[in-house]
């Protein structure tokens, strides 16, 4: 992020062009539909936050250097340039008014996948150094210590130590030759560390080999969020090379959203080579178990539950029946919300948004959307599968002054978990 | 060009022909433009097909996502009617067959022109209220620059054009008739410019998103 100039963020703009970018742009009739489709917009009822307008920027890029007409209504003056002032003043755009949900890019009429376009524009805005310092913050530690929220080893050490004592459970670390190799996020580290004892419940009572590597236990990335492939496979790398070290036929994706699209479908692209192992979500892990009588549960939740799809592991992930399969062996009176799966609305959290303090009030006003989808429902809990998503519901359910338990998925299934007797 | 027969004469043959040229290349450069710029190679590992799930996107995405169309129900149906309007205005009036019939050989059957004519007519009222739309809705009017307004002028004048020349509405036959021929070339001319361009590259559009989304095992 050191030496970030306008001339840098219009080359990471070109570098980002290709030929779904230039066919978007080219098709993009300022409909407006993809207004409709933002909670951002729908909260706010500002027009700015129309996620087209998003990318005007990077538009212009494209217009004035990427096709004939606009070369030559460049030559006559005809166009604006891309400034810092404008960087300046999109920056709050691009980063807090957008959380990389990709709903929009499920409506737009002529196939625009605006999200896409997104994420690669915001490497223009941080290689230009126009990045909230709240996901600087977060990606500099990412980088320096290892997590975003500045855990270190002996945290999960301890954590690990407090899971160990209170379940009488082994956590592997280090183990060579294990199956699965299993990521965690900060916020499961440091606030649902129930996640790690579900984890070793479960994956006891189905025999499952795995381990946590002391090396690379941190799955978020927050190269991802700022829109930094620099930053983004500095930290896919440490994940990579401590599986080839352990020699893991697996890698287990958490329940946090963006640290699933960070290893499974960016990371091969960051370090230009597929992998010599596989990336499951723990959900897809869950429902394979389940499906092949590895895991059993009794009883069900005897409160009212929905799900709420977390975006980047649903409808940008494709971990799309895996949630419901496995809510159905759990719950008796679950209901899901109006727009759900793939059409669901985001937290308010996502895309970095979470890690930007200056978004705070935005995040919370936009919460309002997932707000109207519950006071549809009248459910009693919330069932989620990310960390982030738990949590930013949590703090906008207490500002909304809504009672409700938000708990993950994994947690719930190993609280049915039929476990053998020692 | 002295008189509205000359004018005619024109824009039919010369004028026609320098349109045409400048559609057709034009339309060639700006696809090349898109489809040269490639992509890299996806190395992670696919859940799902590209093609299929691409192919169906180009297909599905004509209809409205629920949601948003009960957000938005006038852009959604205003867009079909003056999109259809437009097309069976252009491709199903007996004239327009002929013409093409004698351009390119190709023919098919049209429809009873005072059907076309009330066609044209929604289409038109839908044009202006759509113009309205625009000046007025919020997002639509925030969004809106210079080439949204040539561009509706320049699809709305064909239509206008070809209405009053069927109607005979300004005499002589020539001038409304050369009028509308040579709002048709501007649209022509501009079309490969501006955004008019989306009727080609939106199937390219569409097929990246469902293709990409396909890939990650979701039908977008």
């Amino acid at each position: 992020m050191s030496g970030a100039t306008l001339e840098r963020g219009l080359n990471a703009f070109r570098e980002q062009m290709n030929a779904p970018i230039a066919s978007f742009f080219s098709s993009c009739v300022n409909c407006g539909m993809c207004a409709e489709a933002c909670l951002f917009y729908t909260e706010t009822e500002d027009p700015k936050y129309t996620p087209i307008n998003k990318l005007e920027p990077f538009r212009r890029v494209w217009e004035q250097e990427y096709t004939l007409w606009g070369k030559l209504k460049s030559m006559i003056g005809l166009t604006e340039p891309v400034t810092d002032e404008l960087l300046a003043e999109w920056e709050e755009l691009i980063y807090d008014g957008c959380t990389l949900c990709g709903r929009c890019s499920m409506v737009c009429p002529v196939g625009n996948d605006i999200s896409y376009m997104i994420r690669r524009a915001r490497e223009g805005f941080v290689a230009a150094g126009y990045a909230p310092e709240g996901i600087k913050g977060a990606s500099r530690r990412a980088v320096t210590i290892g997590s975003p929220m500045g855990v270190k080893l002996p945290a999960l050490q301890a954590q690990i130590k407090h899971v160990e004592a209170d379940t009488g459970l082994t956590i592997p670390i280090d183990v060579e030759g294990a199956d699965y190799m299993a990521l965690l996020s900060s916020m499961e580290i440091m606030n649902f560390p129930e996640y790690l004892e579900a984890l070793g419940r479960i994956f006891k009572q189905a025999g499952v080999s795995w381990t946590i590597s002391s090396e690379a236990f941190e799955a978020t990335n927050s190269g991802i969020q700022i829109g930094s492939s620099d930053i983004a496979r500095v930290l896919v790398s440490r994940v990579v090379s401590a599986a080839e070290k352990l020699k893991v036929k697996y890698v287990i994706s958490p329940e946090c959203g963006h640290a699933y699209t960070a290893i499974r479908w960016e990371g091969p692209n960051l370090i230009g080579r597929p992998y010599d192992f596989k990336v499951v979500h723990i959900l897809e892990l869950l429902d394979e178990l389940r499906a092949s009588g590895r895991i059993k549960t009794e009883g069900t939740e005897e409160d009212r539950l929905t799900f709420h799809d977390p975006c980047q592991i649903v409808r940008k992930g494709g971990v799309l029946e895996q949630p419901r399969n496995l809510l159905e062996m759990v719950t008796s009176d679950y209901v899901d919300m109006t727009d759900h799966r793939e059409m669901n609305w985001c937290c308010g959290g996502g895309g970095g948004v979470s890690a930007n303090e200056r978004a705070e009030e935005l995040r919370i006003k936009v919460f309002k959307r997932k707000k109207s989808q519950l006071d549809e429902l009248n459910v009693d809990t919330l069932v989620t599968a990310c960390a982030n998503c738990r949590l930013i519901i949590e703090e906008g359910l207490e500002e909304y002054r809504m009672e409700m338990p938000v708990v993950g998925l994994t947690e719930v299934i190993a609280e049915h978990l039929v476990e053998d007797k020692e | 060009m002295t008189t509205p027969t000359d004018f005619l004469l024109w824009v039919r043959g010369p004028g026609f022909d320098i349109a045409l040229v400048v559609f057709i290349l034009g339309v060639i450069i700006r696809l090349l433009e898109v489809l040269v710029l490639g992509r890299k190679h996806d190395y992670s590992e696919p859940r799902g097909g590209e093609l299929g799930p691409g192919l169906k996107t180009v297909v599905t995405r004509t209809l409205p996502e629920t949601g948003s169309f009960k957000r938005a129900p006038f852009t959604v149906i205003g867009g079909y009617i003056w999109h259809i309007g437009f097309f069976i205005s252009l491709f199903l009036f007996v004239p327009h067959i002929e013409l093409i019939n004698a351009t390119l050989g190709l023919s098919w059957p049209g429809i009873a022109s005072n059907l076309v004519d009330a066609v044209a007519a929604v289409t038109i009222v839908t044009l202006i209220a759509m113009l309205f739309s625009r000046l007025t809705h919020p997002v639509k009017r925030y969004l809106s620059g210079p080439e949204d307004y040539l561009t509706w002028l320049v699809t709305f004048l064909p239509m206008l054009t070809g209405y009053l020349a069927y109607h005979r509405m300004i005499d002589p036959y020539p001038l409304v008739l050369g009028l509308h021929i040579l709002s048709v070339e501007v649209l022509m001319i501009v079309f490969p410019f501006t955004k008019l361009m989306h009727a080609f590259t939106f199937f390219i559009a569409r097929w990246y998103n469902g293709a990409m989304s396909g890939r990650r095992g979701v039908q977008s």
